[in-house]
């Protein structure tokens, strides 16, 4: 299951393990990224903390984790492709994986479609 | 996440340098031609202007590769003439232009940069001596349109009531910059290919006279041309369609500014910086240094026999992520010694440079210094600019009949 923010962030959700990156519609106003900075194994987040950061040719961004966890892992292939996130944000171009530690806070988060919505508001 | 591309925010110019009235962004003669173009539309110097149209990286590697056209006429083109004639004028302005300006030869482009009473830069600017439309010489001068009224202001006090200032805003000023510039250029105008880098001359293309000089801002070989407003659209249109143009917005124009090491007035040249600290005393001509007649020339002087306390440097940093304008230059005990005062990834390098003002003793090629950026330690090292050299046509490619 796949939630969104109103910063951009996606999470895809199976079991109480989540993948973070940021949306399509992120990547595509951040244009043409040159470096991506994800969290260290094992750092724990609360929902909204800065989780990651995501330099554009433009300027620097910070990503907020969207749920409180543990993180699993950064992915590692942004440190040498940060265009990964460009060619595909929402796969290969994922920034973290986090153990939930409150899966109730999904509740708070957009479903796709309604995320859909927010953009077309933008 | 945050960021000002998604969240817009007013560009840290001087948008409050507007005339009154004009609080809202102005709209330049090419609006509807950048957004019909596919134009990101941002407020910058006052104006609606094309920050990019299909990505910073692909413009700023066709323009290396090819030619840009950037619109550019946000800046002020200033006309200065004199009852009395051109010396008048090139001696009244000498005051604030510590260049050679009344030695600037007809047709001939020179960089200068207009000081206060300090010696400090309120402006960089290009000056050109040139025949008007009456047949007298004339000065015109192009400034950054962030400062333009600030400029006239300024000159309106410092001249002498019978110099004449024009402000031509009925002109659009288009810029082509490339290594192919001047095949697409001289196809709609012929004989711009005789140019050579600082000089102009005036043209026409079917009928709309321009003003065209050999120079730029992107450290390629490449033009400026001031055209009537109403024929600018008409302009833009003919040079996109040939094949080596595209249209470029304002961030390739930055990435390819800073990899040429040239400064942006605003964030490395301000009012608290001489042209020595920013290591651009080419712009001070031997006749005037020697005279010292221009405001500001003692404090000059001074710092350019005794060195100056802060110098203007490149830098490339260690790693992938950008360092940009803001970040500090720190000592190892974490002093703040200077800063950053632009920064970005350079596409052509493939790694992130900068440009900052570092204490003198540090401003040497080589230098490893640490810069402090929202927290996090970058290293880098001082580097020769420009990060990447420019090509320049200095002498006439025609090898004639």
């Amino acid at each position: 299951m796949r939630y969104f923010t109103e910063d951009h962030e996606w999470i895809d959700v199976e079991g109480s393990i989540g993948t973070v990156g940021i949306s399509e519609y992120a990547q595509s106003q951040l244009g043409d990224i040159v470096f991506v900075d994800v969290p260290a194994d094992g750092r724990e987040l609360s929902k909204g903390d800065e989780a990651a950061v995501v330099e554009s040719v433009k300027a620097a961004s910070d990503v907020y984790s969207p749920v409180s966890g543990t993180v699993l892992e950064g992915n590692t292939a942004l440190t040498d492709s940060p265009d990964l996130v460009n060619s595909d944000a929402e796969g290969e171009g994922w920034f973290f994986r986090i153990t939930l530690s409150d899966e109730s806070e999904l509740d708070e988060l957009m479903e796709e479609a309604a995320y859909e919505a927010f953009v077309a508001k933008l | 996440m945050t960021d000002a591309t998604l969240n817009p925010a007013p560009a840290d110019l001087n948008v409050e340098d507007a005339p009154e009235g004009h609080d809202e962004p102005q709209l330049l003669p090419l609006d509807a031609w950048h957004r019909a173009r596919g134009g990101r539309m941002v407020a910058f110097a006052g104006y609606e202007m094309p920050v990019q149209y299909e990505g910073i990286m692909a413009e700023h590697v066709w323009t290396r590769g090819n030619a840009g056209l950037f619109d550019v006429s946000h800046m002020g083109q200033l006309v200065l003439t004199a009852e009395a004639g051109i010396d008048r004028v090139t001696k009244a302005i000498e005051l604030v232009l510590p260049g050679d300006i009344a030695g600037l030869a007809a047709n001939r482009n020179r960089y200068s940069l207009l000081l206060n009473d300090e010696g400090g830069i309120l402006d960089d600017l290009m000056v050109t001596r040139r025949t008007g439309p009456e047949g007298e010489d004339e000065l015109y001068l192009v400034v950054n349109g962030a400062t333009k009224y600030d400029d006239i202001g300024y000159l309106l006090d410092v001249l002498p009531d019978d110099v004449t200032m024009n402000l031509q805003d009925e002109q659009a000023l288009l810029a082509v910059q490339g290594p192919k510039a001047v095949d697409a250029l001289a196809r709609l105008v012929p004989g711009v290919e005789a140019l050579v880098f600082m000089t102009a001359g005036a043209f026409e293309w079917q009928g709309t006279p321009l003003w065209i000089s050999r120079s730029g801002y992107t450290g390629e070989d490449g033009f400026e041309v001031s055209i009537p407003a109403e024929a600018a659209a008409a302009f833009a249109d003919a040079l996109c369609a040939e094949p080596e143009v595209k249209p470029i917005g304002l961030g390739a124009r930055d990435s390819l500014r800073l990899e040429a090491g040239l400064p942006l007035y605003g964030h490395d040249l301000d009012p608290e910086t001489t042209l020595v600290m920013a290591d651009l005393g080419f712009a001070l001509a031997k006749r005037r240094r020697e005279a010292g007649d221009f405001v500001g020339a003692e404090r000059i002087l001074a710092e350019r026999a005794d060195g100056p306390a802060a110098k203007r440097v490149g830098l490339i940093v260690t790693g992938r992520q950008p360092v940009r304008e803001g970040a500090s230059v720190v000592a190892e005990d974490g002093a703040v010694i200077g800063r950053v005062t632009s920064g970005g990834f350079a596409p052509t390098l493939g790694a992130p440079i900068a440009m900052a003002y570092v204490p003198a003793a540090l401003a040497i090629v080589g230098t490893a210094v640490r810069l402090v950026q929202r927290g996090k330690i970058h290293e880098a090292t001082v580097a020769a600019m420009p990060f990447v050299p420019h090509r320049y046509v200095r002498q006439s490619t025609m090898t004639g009949a």
